[in-house]
């Protein structure tokens, strides 16, 4: 059996990362009882996988969790069981089953959604002409890490609504966009926003 | 600053540092309290990193001691990193609690643990990062107190300066006895002043195993040793007897369950305290007397819940010594039954060097991942007699040779150098004893076998029979060491580490000193000594030049051979084992004379004569020491100290 399970991740929780947001699926699933399948070999590992990984610091209101059972448990009252298994911050929206031989669900992500909170610090002189200059121009080349990457391809629609930011962004394999990278090239520092994924969307949606 | 105000500023802060996670909480099975509706706030302080401290177990015992009080409260805090620090200090932030981010200054309360020295640093810049006065005397009534236990408690000497009352012994009950008294106090409207500050200690002092150093004068000889230690308040006891509880409280099982990857990410059950076997090097051992026993059932019981409450992957059987645990070959039974399959490690530390410790692990471990862990302690028979761990040295190849044999690939053994009359040959002997045991290896499992050997080196501690004994200068250790090296590094299946020389020399005068090494810290401090305990932070110039600005000399802490009659700065605070004993046991050692497992035979250490009347109240095979038979006295005195 394979359980898809969409999430929040707020509040303290926002300064957990990927690997160890794993972790707590692993303990949360030992808590409740529930059957993880683990993988074969001599370092056995639960058989969990994250939709997407959040950068660390960010809020999500659309974070997707498949956990592969041994068995078929029944989903009655399920939610509430891991709800009540989850430290504080993750907040359980909704449970499914899908096919166990669906494909991996990180292959499955081609887009998300987030929303930047500006703060009263942020320099939001002039904006939506930042904006739309921003989005007028074919390429905008960046650096991350070293390496050299065009951000422009990356911005599927940015728009600004009542002092906060939107934006959906690639999020392919090797085409990730990166919310803090864009307000960056926005001219506006990361500590002067609260950014929360919003929306990830799979190749289903489409 | 208010928790809202903090949270604001951390917010655009945590990003900047490394595992911003230590520092916002939010764990699993924490307890959150109304802030505004409990009279006496506590929080409880590892001064060192969130990895290393949030899986304490002294500190989780008094959380849930504390919060199960509907008139208190406790809540954590830890030291902060380096990059953490120089912004909470560049943006105006105070140190603050993890549960509900309130300023440490706003607690009633701040209890620090110092399971070990190299602590002291990191606890007056807890302090400091508080905005709370470092000196004792400098705080008024407005202030938190502040208390401290722990195993480094039992020479409370070198901290006295800073902290206002030392817990001696354990503190599951002494800890209510502190908030009873602090809130009748509290109640009484104290102004904050000096007078009213006093006024809260005198009260304090009362409490038997609470130590306030303010009330007691120290005078010296002229050759810098102690003359005597005086009470200057006739309510301050002349001795400090430590703590004990006669029988172990249920065990915690709610344990937090961090967020983020840290250092002992487990949950354990206390499976016994103390230890009977009378290692002379022994620390822990001397000073966590009487032995008390869990019954099976009951760590059964606590392990399932703590796992169920926690989800953690792995459970650890904590004790001194796994293998003098009464039932220890049916405990592990059931835990091996109960938790098999489930992808559980279950650990088990400190077993004895012999086979039945292998069909104990194998009950436990579905494979032989991890390394095989035994601790020797010294290579040659003769110095195992000194050190009382006897062991021969057939008894460790055949133990090793079988441990191969059953599929284990690697075996860590630990030693230490330094012992007592130790020469050079005992050191060479830990080179050949470890090539002899990779060899055993070598034939049964062939060129996979590996060893790792660890060797740290021995400080002599206080309340132990070595604490006549100097230890090793740094040259010294480096020679030992050096010829270790020199041994084994053609050996390409045997891994060495070492523990570096200065760590051993700070370990050795912050263990072994007195009072005036208060202005030592304070000046190492002051000029940026902190996280002593990480070797890659440790200045060793800032520590030698504190000692030069207060005209001390280290060596005279770390170097010297004591008097026998010499009074020891920690003399007054006794952990209920007579000097007498220690002096005779120290005395067995250089004779060669082992002392087999107090179990078996008592050698009245001095620990029934303190707890007579507890002992009579708490029959009973749990606790392993003799039955008390005398008839109830008219009167009972509690013997303390020599």
């Amino acid at each position: 059996m394979r359980l898809r399970i969409t999430f929040t991740k707020q509040g303290p929780l926002r300064y957990t990362g990927h690997l160890d947001l794993h972790k707590i699926w692993e303990r949360a699933a030992r808590r409740v009882g529930l059957p993880l399948a683990y993988s074969q070999g001599f370092h056995p590992h639960p058989q969990i996988q994250l939709a997407a990984a959040l950068p660390l610091g960010f809020a999500s209101r659309c974070e997707v969790v498949d956990l592969k059972l041994t068995e078929n448990i029944p989903l009655e009252g399920l939610a509430a069981r891991i709800q009540s298994a989850v430290p504080g911050g993750l907040g359980i929206l909704s449970i499914e089953t899908v096919e166990e031989r669906a494909p991996a669900l990180q292959t499955q992500v081609i887009a998300a959604e987030y929303e930047a909170e500006l703060l009263e610090t942020a320099d939001k002189h002039d904006l939506p002409r930042r904006i739309e200059t921003l989005l007028a121009t074919d390429s905008l080349p960046r650096e991350r890490r070293g390496k050299a990457y065009d951000l422009r391809p990356l911005i599927e629609a940015l728009t600004l609504n009542a002092g906060r930011l939107w934006m959906r962004l690639t999020a392919r394999e090797g085409a990730t966009g990166r919310p803090e990278e864009v307000l960056d090239a926005l001219g506006i520092s990361l500590e002067d926003a609260r950014i929360e994924r919003t929306r990830l969307i799979f190749k289903t949606d489409s | 600053m208010t928790p809202l105000e903090i949270q604001a500023k951390l917010d655009r802060i945590l990003l900047k540092v490394a595992k911003p996670g230590r520092y916002v909480g939010g764990e699993l099975n924490i307890t959150v309290k109304d802030w505004d509706a409990i009279p006496i706030r506590a929080a409880l302080v590892f001064p060192d990193i969130y990895d290393i401290g949030v899986s304490n177990v002294g500190l989780k015992i008094l959380y849930d001691q504390i919060n199960q009080r509907p008139d208190a409260l406790a809540e954590r805090a830890y030291a902060p990193w380096h990059d953490m620090e120089t912004l909470l200090r560049a943006n105006g932030i105070p140190l603050y609690s993890l549960e509900t981010f309130h300023p440490l200054a706003d607690f009633d309360l701040i209890g620090f643990t110092l399971p070990y020295e190299t602590l002291y640093t990191n606890t007056l810049n807890v302090l400091h990062l508080a905005g709370i006065p470092i000196r004792a005397v400098e705080r008024h009534a407005g202030h938190p107190l502040v208390i401290a236990g722990g195993h480094a408690a039992m020479n409370p000497e070198p901290m006295s300066a800073f902290i206002d009352a030392f817990v001696i012994g354990e503190g599951e009950q002494i800890v209510h006895e502190i908030i009873e008294t602090l809130k009748a106090w509290k109640q009484g409207k104290p102004e904050t002043s000096q007078e009213s500050r006093e006024a809260l200690l005198r009260e304090l002092v009362r409490i038997p195993g609470l130590y306030i150093p303010r009330f007691y004068e120290v005078d010296y000889l002229d050759d810098g040793t102690v003359a005597d230690v005086r009470p200057l308040i006739p309510e301050a006891p002349r001795v400090i007897t430590k703590r004990m509880v006669p029988k172990l409280p249920p065990p915690p099982t709610r344990f937090i369950v961090p967020n983020i990857e840290t250092v002992h990410n487990r949950a354990s059950v206390e499976i016994m305290r103390g230890c009977t076997r009378g290692c002379r090097f022994c620390h822990a051992g001397m000073i966590v007397r009487p032995v008390r026993e869990r019954p099976v059932e009951e760590v059964v019981a606590a392990a399932e819940e703590a796992i169920r409450n926690t989800g953690f992957e792995e459970l650890a059987l904590l004790s001194l010594s796994s293998s003098d645990y009464s039932n220890i070959l049916e405990l592990v039974t059931k835990i091996g039954e109960k938790f098999g399959g489930q992808h559980l490690t279950v650990s088990l530390p400190s077993l004895r060097i012999e086979s039945v410790s292998i069909d104990l692990m194998e009950r436990l471990k579905d494979r032989r991942s991890g390394g095989f862990t035994l601790a020797p302690e010294a290579a040659t028979e003769r110095m195992r007699r000194i050190i009382n761990k006897f062991i021969s040295d057939e008894q460790i190849i055949e133990t090793t040779r079988e441990i191969y044999r059953r599929g284990w690939v690697t075996i860590k053994l630990y030693f230490m150098i330094g012992h007592p009359s130790e020469t050079l040959e005992d050191v060479r002997a830990i080179a050949d004893l470890c090539k002899r045991v990779l060899a055993e290896g070598r034939k049964v499992i062939g060129y996979k076998a590996r060893l790792n050997v660890g060797v740290s080196t021995f400080v002599p501690k206080p309340q132990t029979p070595f604490q006549w004994v100097s230890c090793d200068t740094v040259e010294q250790i480096r020679a030992k060491q050096n010829l270790l090296r020199d041994l084994l590094y053609r050996e390409r299946n045997i891994k060495l580490t070492l523990t570096r020389p200065e760590d051993t020399f700070l370990e050795a005068f912050l263990s072994r000193g007195d009072r005036r090494l208060s202005e030592v810290i304070y000046t190492a401090w002051k000029n940026g000594a902190k996280f002593d305990a990480w070797s890659e932070s440790y200045r060793y110039d800032v520590w030698l030049n504190a000692f030069r600005e207060h005209g001390l000399d280290p060596e005279f802490y770390t170097h010297r051979q004591r008097r026998v009659d010499e009074i020891f700065p920690w003399d007054h605070i006794s952990a209920a084992v007579k000097k007498t004993y220690l002096f005779q046991d120290y005395r067995q050692s250089l004779e060669g004379i082992t002392r087999i497992d107090c179990r078996q035979h008592c050698f009245a250490c001095g620990i029934l004569p303190t707890f007579t009347q507890v002992r009579r109240e708490h029959p009973g095979n749990y606790w392993k020491c003799p039955e008390v038979k005398t008839p109830v006295r008219e009167k009972e005195v509690l013997a303390v100290g020599l």
